[in-house]
């Protein structure tokens, strides 16, 4: 299947990844491209396959306990944050 | 005294625990060394301030005769390793300043055995890429060099800069991550050990994550030992990881210099990838030879479905990664572009963050997670995974390792096949099965092509079996007899 330039721009704004209009059709052409080769996998008689999410799928999934290992590092937590103030992340107005 | 920055890990040793040198001068020398060697590229941050404090404190140490398993040695990290206080970049200009307040559980056991950090090491942005071509911080260059040109070659990648600085001798060793070759396919263009371990041995906890059913941790070194030595200290269990494994650890370098008698070596046909450059195939064959005069036994296995890997892996790990990198999002830590509206600083936050193969690959991922294609591409590459890795056990019923090439060419030149996307992919044609089954797989420099530059032969073994997996590749190291070193050209 190919991918068109409506569908990489649909998808672009899915992954919220703004794609300039000059980009689409050299994106479209590249994703078609790999798209048409993975189709390949069509030949594969998969009927009756569990898909395989993780080589490790055998084991059972650890939890650990419902304590707090953690806290009290608000200083390291906010770090690396792009705008803070007063201990808090600052992020752009959410509600118009 | 020989040039300290030429031995190997376990001969460092050694002249530690001698006292034929400290560390503080073997630090001093790998310093040097980079800073000599900075052309390559292949340190995104070097940090020689941090490495004479650490091998200050471990000349204390050894004094007072405590000394962990890496004390001392100077050890290079790949950026994709978050340590504590040190920018971790992941080669993007989306983490460019990112300091993280942590530390990997991989470098953590690291650093508890005594490593010395010599720096970071430069990657593909975000380990997507097999020539590290695509790092924010400019490509790697490969210390070896045809002898038919003076063209600067790639390093191969995601690993390119930790493989280009274990050649180069800036450091003794080096850490690297294998998503679907990583490890291996550098390895082999720059003529040195590469060693992925079994899904689960180590733990991912702390590294930047790209694909997490695959991603892998292991060593880069100049020999299988080092290889075996360094890995022991990077692996264990860790709760921080989930999938991270509780199988026993078997003592590696232990597996070292027995014999191979009796052990049956399987041979996959589907391995004769077309398009493979002839050398390597003769290479192989030559491989096979050399484990048969040591008494192992080649035998022909069939993975007939070897050849739908790579079209499986490009559907798997986008997808992974389309979902993991959902987390730059511009607002706890990382790059923050302006924007009108919340919507607006997120898509122009990932749109300067992320390069042109890192975008691809999360476009790529979306589509064939998105409503309508999930089945189609998704769920349908899951199963052909499920067959691969089923192949690969009914193969290990009957042998014990399997012997392939590493990589299907030499290292090629810069800009070389960047504008070809499906022939850049199949670099990682080799490596990609036993990613995808979470298998054991190692690099070992088997010989050099007739243009000069070196060749890889890999080995694979099933899960939790890299005994025999260090015990092969000795004999095949110590068969082929590999000591051509980069910048010797004719």
């Amino acid at each position: 299947m190919s991918v068109d330039k409506s569908t990489v721009a649909r998808i672009a704004q899915l992954a919220r990844i703004k794609v300039p209009e000059e980009d689409l059709d050299a994106l479209a052409d590249e994703l078609s491209k790999i798209v048409g080769w993975v189709e390949q996998l069509d030949e594969v008689d998969t009927d009756g396959v569990a898909p395989m999410a993780s080589t490790a799928e055998g084991t059972v999934l650890r939890q650990r306990d419902d304590v707090v290992t953690d806290g009290n590092c608000r200083e390291a937590v906010l770090s690396n944050a792009p705008e803070t103030t007063n201990g808090y992340f600052v992020v752009p107005k959410v509600i118009e | 005294m020989a040039n300290l920055t030429d031995l190997t890990i376990a001969e460092a040793q050694a002249g530690l625990a001698q006292g034929e040198f400290s560390s503080k001068e073997i630090t001093e020398a790998h310093i040097t060394a980079i800073e000599a060697a900075r052309d390559l590229n292949a340190f995104v941050t070097e940090t020689p301030e941090r490495a004479l404090a650490d091998a200050e404190a471990s000349d204390k140490r050894r004094a007072e005769g405590e000394v962990g398993a890496l004390d001392g040695l100077p050890i290079a990290i790949k950026d994709l390793f978050c340590t504590k206080g040190v920018k971790s970049t992941a080669s993007s200009h989306m983490l460019e300043g990112f300091i993280p307040p942590y530390e990997s559980s991989v470098t953590a056991k690291m650093v508890d055995a005594g490593m010395v950090m010599l720096g970071k090491t430069n990657l593909d942005e975000f380990a997507m890429g097999s020539s590290n071509e695509t790092s924010y911080f400019g490509p790697v260059i490969n210390p070896w060099k045809r002898n038919s040109d003076d063209q600067t070659l790639v390093p191969g990648g995601s690993s390119g800069g930790s493989a280009s600085a274990v050649a180069a001798r800036l450091c003794l060793g080096a850490t690297g991550t294998d998503t679907g070759g990583s490890i291996r396919q550098p390895a082999s263009f720059c003529g040195i050990v590469g060693m992925k371990p079994t899904y689960g041995r180590c733990s991912r906890w702390g590294i930047v994550a790209f694909a997490s059913s695959l991603d892998q941790a292991g060593p880069m070194t100049r020999t299988v030992r080092d290889a075996a030595i360094m890995l022991q200290s990077m692996v264990g269990f860790d709760p921080k990881d989930t999938t991270s494994s509780e199988m026993p650890i078997p003592d590696f370098q232990a597996m070292l210099g027995q014999d191979i008698k009796g052990l049956k070596i399987g041979i996959p046909s589907e391995y004769r990838v077309e398009g493979t450059d002839p050398e390597i195939l003769a290479l192989w064959d030559q491989g096979i030879k050399w484990l048969e005069d040591a008494g192992a036994e080649a035998v022909e296995v069939s993975l007939p479905r070897t050849k739908y890997a790579l079209p499986a892996y490009y559907i798997i790990a986008p997808a992974e990664a389309s979902s993991n990198l959902a987390r730059y999002d511009g607002m706890r830590y990382g790059l923050r572009a302006e924007g009108d509206s919340l919507s607006e600083v997120y898509e122009n936050t990932r749109a300067e963050g992320f390069g042109n193969e890192v975008r691809r690959r999360i476009l790529m991922g979306t589509y064939v997670l998105s409503a309508g294609y999930y089945d189609a591409y998704y769920i349908k590459a899951q199963k052909v995974r499920k067959l691969i890795a089923d192949e690969f056990s009914a193969a290990f019923e009957t042998v014990d390792a399997i012997l392939t090439p590493a990589v299907p060419s030499a290292a090629f030149a810069h800009g070389e096949k960047s504008d070809d996307l499906l022939a850049m992919y199949l670099n990682d044609v080799m490596t990609v099965p036993a990613s995808l089954a979470g298998l054991p797989g190692i690099s070992v420099p088997a010989g050099l092509s007739s243009d000069g530059l070196p060749l890889g032969l890999q080995l694979i073994t099933k899960a939790f079996d890299e005994e025999t997996l260090f015990r092969v590749a000795d004999v095949l190291e110590q068969s082929a007899g590999f000591t051509a070193r980069p910048g010797e050209k004719a």
